[in-house]
């Protein structure tokens, strides 16, 4: 047995967690520059996630900014190029779009178009989903990233990854950009380690084994499916359940290694299907493992339209989504076309 | 050109030193035009003629440690803060002894042991990345400046405005150095802007802003060593905008013949570099050999660059991967 001594824990929602990333790691590293909108006290950001840290470490290390997202980014750019580790916070997802010169044609690039001498190691931390207020405030836009050589990607499920995984992309040497989804951030809770806590970007995590079907999904979506996973065995089908955690790097090994073993796959996320993460994800699977296969790697995404307003609509993947997909393939080795759409 | 004031006055090095950078800079510039239209030049080359004057004098007044974000028009920033010319012009042509081992190209210089920290192909966008490097200086203590350079084109731009206005908001110690060409590309300055004072602009930002004849080489060595010590003692951002004209297309190759042939006439008359040395003469600074003396440097050093360019290899197929990230992950397409 080991002599040391648990880690000291305490609840959190995913919110106060990144706060006490944020907490342990401006205290570790005085390199640790915060950058945002409203992000010092007394607001502490419009979600609280950075809620007293300019108490506690000052403005000029927590520094309200004004609506400027393209500076914002690219003061974090040229921070990180005098030695800083700063950390941007881009209100929402949809407000990157502003900065996406900065993040797409410099953060990422930098470091390539130097031959290496000139990396920015910047972190960008935004929110996403929720749809409270529209198309303009809730888009998932994980792919356009995912899709551009040079920025990691990361997206937690939980409150323990929240803080492990933005502390590690505060620490890491590549761009990183940390989508929070607004649903995950306040409702649920876990016991945290309160000190530094670092979980490896790239590395999935698998929630549930089984045999008959791998379900691989992040972010928002991981609650939907684990709940899904649960139905499933109820009714005596064993799911294997992924929570990729970072989406670049992607964590295929861990991918492949389940759908080895289980010769179906589903892909689950809120960012749209049609050219989605899940599309890359598939196709990946049908090309390393396409003879192992049982029926074709489905993909359950939100629909093709905007995010809408209204809760009388909506384009997010639903849990009968999920179980209709998953029973589509386990009723038939060869799921046709029009299955897969319309599956649940 | 105005008469060297008090300030201004050179001592015989300082004088050498921006005769040969002026050179050195038209020379290697001409001839990388020359490239481009042969086809030689893997890419288009953004020529920096008719800048040479505030480079050279930007050069004189800043120190080694502090910091320059350029543009792709970058020739005479990057010799003016010292960055080799064998690694430019090797960069230009995509080889391995570039600056960037080839993967930048001409757009893409930097040479961070110089301060030459990197330059943006996107019109407009180093003055965000300006903003990072000067809270660094301010976070750090340090009284380096650090300089960003623009043309008159990139005024236009959003970034550009949200970067005045953080900059006078956190008093950052930044120059904004506008070197006004009156192009924005193949557009004449009066067709894109409703004002063309652009000094104005930035001095509503709530920054001390001023203008300088660029092609009077004295004149903008005493506007930028004022601007530089303002900066340098925490005075806050000071924007200059250095009036100058394009003596070229906006590309090595590109047609100018839609440049007005009076306004271009005139401009050549003031052509910095051999006015400068025409001064230097009439002046007794220099005697006409030693003068010659310094043009032979210039030429042996541009030829050099140019050979050690055309030699140096391309980067073999394995650099394709790395540099991607910080370590080189993996090569995700062969999954």
């Amino acid at each position: 047995m080991s002599a040391l001594a648990e880690p000291k824990t305490e609840e959190m929602t995913s919110a106060v967690a990144m706060n006490s990333a944020l907490d342990c790691a401006m205290t570790a590293d005085p390199k640790v520059i915060l950058l945002g909108e409203d992000i010092a006290d007394p607001i502490g950001g419009v979600f609280k996630v950075t809620k007293g840290l300019s108490t506690k470490y000052g403005t000029h290390r927590v520094r309200a900014t004004p609506i400027s997202e393209q500076a914002i980014v690219g003061t974090a750019i040229g921070l990180s190029l005098a030695g800083y580790r700063p950390v941007a916070e881009i209100m929402f997802f949809d407000f990157v779009t502003v900065a996406m010169d900065q993040i797409v044609n410099h953060a990422t690039k930098l470091r390539y178009m130097s031959g290496g001498a000139t990396p920015a190691p910047i972190t960008v931390r935004t929110t996403v989903g929720g749809s409270r207020f529209g198309a303009q405030h809730a888009q998932s836009l994980e792919a356009w990233f995912m899709h551009t050589p040079g920025i990691k990607v990361v997206m937690p499920s939980n409150p323990v990854d929240a803080k492990g995984l933005l502390t590690s992309c505060i620490f890491d040497d590549d761009p990183c950009l940390f989508i929070e989804h607004l649903n995950l951030a306040y409702s649920s809770k876990a016991e945290v380690p309160v000190e530094d806590l670092r979980i490896p970007l790239g590395k999935a995590n698998v929630l549930a084994t089984g045999s008959d079907v791998t379900l691989i999904t992040y972010g928002p979506t991981v609650p939907l499916v684990r709940a899904a996973a649960e139905t499933l065995a109820a009714q005596g089908i064993s799911a294997e359940v992924i929570d990729l955690r970072t989406l670049m790097p992607l964590d295929l090994d861990t991918v492949f290694d389940s759908v080895t073993k289980t010769r179906r796959a589903v892909v689950v996320h809120e960012a749209t299907q049609f050219m989605g993460p899940g599309a890359e994800i598939g196709a990946q699977i049908h090309e390393q493992l396409f003879g192992e296969l049982l029926g074709p790697v489905l993909r359950v995404g939100a629909r093709f339209t905007p995010v809408p307003f209204s809760r009388g609509l909506s384009n997010a993947p639903s849990a009968e989504r999920i179980l209709g997909a998953a029973h589509a393939l386990l009723a038939s080795p060869r799921v046709n076309r029009s299955a897969g759409r319309t599956a649940g | 050109m105005t008469a060297p004031t008090t300030e201004t006055l050179l001592s015989r090095a300082a004088a050498e030193r921006m005769y040969e950078l002026m050179l050195t800079t038209k020379l290697a510039d001409d001839q990388a035009r020359e490239e481009t239209k042969a086809g030689r030049l893997q890419a288009a080359f953004y020529p920096v003629r008719g800048l040479e004057a505030v480079c050279a004098a930007l050069g004189e007044v800043l120190r080694a440690d502090d910091q320059l974000v350029s543009t792709y028009r970058n020739l005479g920033d990057a010799l003016a803060k010292g960055v080799s010319l064998r690694a430019i012009m090797a960069e230009l042509y995509g080889r391995l002894d570039g600056v960037s081992k080839g993967k930048g190209g001409s757009m893409h210089l930097h040479d961070t042991t110089v301060g030459f920290m990197t330059t943006t192909g996107i019109v407009g966008s180093g003055l965000p990345i300006t903003l990072g490097l000067g809270l660094g200086a301010q976070l750090d203590g340090s009284d380096r400046v650090v300089v960003v350079t623009f043309g008159d084109g990139a005024t236009s731009i959003g970034a550009a405005h949200e970067a005045l206005n953080l900059a006078v908001l956190w008093q950052l110690p930044i120059l904004f150095l506008c070197q006004n060409n009156q192009w924005g590309e193949h557009t004449p300055i009066a067709e894109y802007a409703g004002s063309t004072d652009l000094r104005a602009r930035a001095e509503a930002y709530g920054m001390a802003a001023h203008r300088v004849d660029g092609f009077d080489l004295f004149a903008t060595l005493d506007c930028l060593r004022d601007a530089v010590a303002s900066v340098r003692a925490g005075g806050g951002p000071v924007f200059v905008e250095a009036m100058t004209y394009r003596l070229t297309g906006h590309t090595g190759t590109a047609d100018f013949s839609y440049v007005p042939a009076d306004e271009l006439a005139a401009a050549m008359a003031r052509d910095p570099a051999p006015v400068f040395r025409a001064w230097l003469v009439e002046s007794g600074a220099l005697s006409e050999g030693e003068a010659n003396a310094v043009a032979h440097r210039a030429e042996s050093a541009v030829a050099d660059a140019f050979a050690f360019a055309q030699a140096s290899p391309l980067p073999g197929p394995d650099e394709l991967w790395t540099d991607v990230f910080a370590t080189d992950l993996i090569n995700w397409e062969e999954r």
